[in-house]
């Protein structure tokens, strides 16, 4: 058992601007803790998760790989979303790296073929348009799930980005909900030649949860 | 937190900014020291993954001079040592990152680097 990381330090004003752990957060650490073993096996040298929130699943693949054996990098469009991040990582033990930027921007010249780990729980929740785009001008707690109309505005840019950004044997975990049409990020992703597997699916309320891997 | 390794790795992402775009000069920097853990594969295997006179150059803008100008083929435990110093220790806690060739300047705060752009600036 990988304990859940410590968020005491976190605290209701945090919560107003920052994502706080759910459900998808906690099936994403479920499906990371499952393949712990062939993580650390795979010894990983840069870790990069896209939109970081409190800092809740870096800070758990850190206590999976440890704190020095690997470079954990993560970005969040959301300022407090970084500020987070570094705290929790504090907290943990585990030298976490926020960058403030959207995606993959900065990274993306310099990280090409090179991330071993890539994690992504995504703004995934279908809304207008309109909305999304407003979410991520504004970024903020809007930001952590204004998805546009079939919840893959910010997750389709990924998308395109993940074939050149995996290191020969990287990998890819990304949160979805049914809405996204998860047979079509399948299909496409072959398409990129990247493999892909359902490893977890739950239902939580409303929302029907998967975490995909996608392997090189 | 800004640490060397970091820096080694962001680039200018400006529209249309796609020469001479890394790395970005360090500015005003104020700096901490903190220890990590020493962890000599990790350096190792990281070291392919280094733009090598990047990092030397940066080194030097936050005064240290320890790494030889290339990168060694045989490392030893004192080159490890620095290299980790360099690294994994040295933390930029404010300051700016400005690009070489369209000089936007991206701003460190609180040891957190803003990368953001405008939308008008967005490749
Ligand atoms: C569903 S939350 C997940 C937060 C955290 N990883 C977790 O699992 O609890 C989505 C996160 O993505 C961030 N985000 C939204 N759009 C982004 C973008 N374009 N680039 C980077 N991060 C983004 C949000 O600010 C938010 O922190
Ligand atoms: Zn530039």
């Amino acid at each position: 058992m990988i304990p859940t990381p410590d968020l005491s330090h976190l605290t209701r004003t945090d919560y107003e601007h920052v994502y706080e752990p759910a459900e998808d957060t906690f099936l994403l650490l479920d499906a990371l803790e499952e393949d712990a073993q062939t993580l650390r096996d795979s010894k990983p040298h840069i870790c990069l998760e896209i939109g970081s929130g409190s800092g809740c699943v870096s800070s758990f693949l850190g206590a999976i790989l440890g704190p020095s054996n690997t470079l954990y990098l993560s970005t969040d469009i959301n300022p407090h979303a970084s500020r987070c991040t570094f705290l929790t990582g504090e907290k943990n033990k585990i030298p976490l790296n926020p960058i403030t930027a959207s995606l993959t921007q900065p990274l993306a010249r310099r990280l090409s073929n090179a991330v071993d780990i890539l994690l992504f729980n995504p703004p995934y929740v279908p809304t207008f348009e309109e909305e999304a785009a407003e979410a991520q001008h504004g970024a903020g707690l809007q930001g952590s799930w204004a998805g546009g109309s079939d919840g893959m505005r910010v997750t389709d840019v990924l998308l395109r980005q993940v074939k050149n950004l995996l290191s020969p044997n990287g990998r890819f975990y990304l949160v979805a909900v049914k809405q996204n049409n998860i047979p079509d990020i399948q299909k496409r992703m072959r398409d990129d030649g990247l493999q892909s597997e359902v490893v977890l699916q739950r239902r939580a309320g409303r929302e029907h949860l998967f975490v995909l891997r996608f392997l090189r | 937190m800004v640490r060397l390794i970091t820096h080694n790795l962001l680039a200018c992402h400006v529209k249309r900014c796609t020469t001479n775009n890394f790395p970005l000069q360090l500015k005003d920097v104020q700096l901490a020291l903190r220890e990590a853990e020493f962890n000599a594969d990790f350096l190792r295997g990281f070291m392919p993954r280094l733009e090598w006179t990047a990092l030397v150059q940066a080194a030097c803008q936050v005064g240290d001079d320890s790494l030889p100008l290339e990168a060694p083929e045989m490392v030893d435990d004192e080159f490890l040592k620095n290299l980790h110093h360099v690294l994994l220790e040295i933390h930029i806690e404010e300051g700016a990152m400005v690009c070489p060739n369209c000089q936007h300047v991206y701003p460190i705060s609180n040891g957190i680097p803003n990368m953001l752009l405008a939308e008008n600036e967005i490749g």
